[in-house]
């Protein structure tokens, strides 16, 4: 294959994973701005998403019908553990952004040593939903790859809509920008809270069904969308929808392409770099308003 | 009618509000005086259960305030304008109102009434409230409140940093919601341009609610307000008020 192609190739996968990425940055970001707390558990989101997925697919069969049950049934089931979280947990430390940290990196060790146990150490694959390949003129390309493109621009549209436009919405900016004001405006200050975090927990959750038909579904898989929601936020702006989501394509696709073109550990560094620079320059992230 | 009996409240362990009480009919204006620190915009929050009593007991007509979660409170018919305006500032103005509107699910015909009384904010309904001039925002957080259509209303320093002609416009919104029976709190650090609204003034110190006056009273013997305020307001300036 020639450079033309090649580099084709590489912008593809990339814009897959951009996608893919978008999603789940977009509910650690959510979580971070309206909440005020640092989800280090959210990456255990992600792969509960493709374990139920894996779940679901096995006990439909069939492979379309099993997709179909998995991408509604697996977020609907992990956004309900991360409404008992919020309650046995967040709620109790009272959304303290310290305690709140130390209290999900614990949560991400337990989920992954429930998982361990009860799905075991092995990597499990899912059948696509669908099988066809668009063929180009130079390579063909996974039909699948594309519809899962197409699903996150829609899940991220509807977030943006569901954000800006609706009264929900409306309730949830306000608690952002001031908790205490919204409650004198009777607003339920805590189960908008509950919400946004079952919402971002969401997020992660069909990001990693999407994902298991191409990647297959373990209980470790969820340090990397982890440690690449962290820099895609970091870049973006902490709390920043806007800044996520473009800075999940900048670093997707350039991930993408470089780890076609030299290494994926070329890769991270570079990405590992941005974020040094920016937290040096520019800490309130590329997109971000200056802090309040 | 809007009551308060012994109230206390805490900041952690340090004590701010000592066996607070006051009682407000409907129609009143009630101005509350005291130094800064004194504890009024406490007060007001703990009204709204946004600082939880510790003990005491809150009660607008029949609903015991000091029992519900602090979002419910203001359901009740309390509309709060916090002191500094505390709008959302990366919201418009409309969403603000919005805001206020939602928390009685009040509409458009509300809303109207609210803009006839502020017709400023009708030309900036799209405006994001951060970038309202001083006075538009404190009109603007004071139609926000009225959006609830109160039956209590707190007003926490309205008339902050604003010039003469703002200043009369809060305050004759608060005559025209007195003479519509609308009970109102207001805390006030002009004491000339309070004594011409208020019904009663009621000094504050150390937290403690203490003497409790006409204005008249006042404006024969500001022996009290040199007491309670600490400042000496001129009996010209307040005959000027009067007049
Ligand atoms: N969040 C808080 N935590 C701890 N102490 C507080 C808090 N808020 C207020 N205080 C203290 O409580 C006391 C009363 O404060 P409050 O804001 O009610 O005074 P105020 O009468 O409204 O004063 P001002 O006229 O300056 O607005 C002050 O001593 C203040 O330092
Ligand atoms: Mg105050």
């Amino acid at each position: 294959m020639s450079l033309g192609p090649h580099l084709l190739l590489a912008l593809m996968e990339g814009t897959v994973a951009a996608f893919v990425l978008a999603l789940t940055a977009l509910g650690l970001t959510l979580v971070f701005g309206v909440m005020r707390i640092v989800n280090v558990a959210h990456g255990e989101f992600f792969m509960l998403g493709a374990v139920f997925a894996w779940a679901f697919a096995h006990l439909v069969g069939n492979p379309a019908l099993g997709f179909l049950v998995a991408v509604i049934a697996s977020p609907i089931v992990v956004g309900g553990a991360a409404l008992v979280i919020d309650r046995a947990i967040l709620r109790r430390f009272n959304y303290q952004p310290e305690a709140t940290i130390v209290a999900t990196i614990g949560l991400l060790y337990i989920i992954q040593q429930l998982v361990l146990i009860f799905y075991g150490p092995d990597a499990r694959s899912v059948e696509a939903p669908i099988n066809f390949r668009v063929q180009l003129p130079w390579f063909g390309y996974s039909g699948y790859k594309l519809v899962v493109a197409g699903i996150a621009a829609l899940l991220l549209l509807a977030t943006w809509y569901g954000i800006a436009k609706t009264k929900l919405g409306l309730v949830m900016r306000a608690t952002q920008f001031d908790s205490e004001t919204a409650q004198a405006f009777g607003i339920p200050v805590d189960r908008v809270y509950a919400a946004v975090f079952a919402l971002g927990a969401m997020l992660a959750a069909i990001a990693g069904v999407l994902i298991v038909p191409i990647k297959q579904a373990y209980y470790l898989m969820g340090l990397d969308p982890l440690l690449l929601s962290f820099i895609v936020v970091i870049i973006g702006g902490l709390g920043s929808l806007r800044g996520a989501i473009i800075a999940a394509f900048v670093i997707g696709i350039s991930d993408g392409v470089i780890s076609v073109f030299f290494s994926p550990n070329l890769s991270k560094i570079l990405a590992t770099l941005l974020v040094a620079l920016v937290l040096i320059f520019r800490p309130e992230g590329l997109f971000g308003g200056k802090a309040r | 009618m809007l009551r308060v009996e012994g109230l206390n409240c805490f900041y952690g362990n340090v004590q701010v509000l000592r066996d607070f009480a006051l009682e407000l009919k409907g129609g009143e204006v009630l101005c509350l005086l005291g130094r800064n620190g004194a504890g009024k915009t406490t007060l007001l929050k703990a009204i709204m259960g946004l600082v939880r009593a510790r003990s005491g007991r809150l009660t607008l007509d029949d609903a015991e305030l000091s029992a519900l979660p602090a979002h419910a409170v203001p359901r009740q018919g309390i509309g709060y304008c916090p002191q500094g305006r505390r709008l959302f500032s990366e919201l418009t103005v409309e969403e603000n109102l919005q805001i206020g509107l939602m928390a009685r699910d009040r509409g458009a015909a509300t809303l109207e009434r609210v803009l006839i009384l502020f017709p400023v904010l009708r030309e900036r309904m799209r405006q994001r409230a951060g970038t309202l001039s001083g006075g538009e925002q404190q009109m603007l957080a004071t139609a926000r409140a009225l959006c609830l259509e109160p039956k209590a209303l707190l007003l926490d320093e309205p008339t902050e940093g604003l010039m003469p002609s703002a200043i009369t416009t809060i305050l004759n919104t608060v005559r025209r919601l007195k003479a519509e029976g609308v009970a109102t709190i207001l805390v006030e650090q002009r004491v000339e341009a309070a004594l011409t609204v208020a019904d009663r003034i009621l000094f504050i110190e150390n937290g403690r609610s203490c003497e409790s006056v006409a204005p008249d009273v006042l404006r024969d013997d500001p022996r009290l307000l040199h007491h309670y305020v600490g400042v000496g307001v001129k009996r010209e300036r307040l005959g000027v008020q009067r007049s």
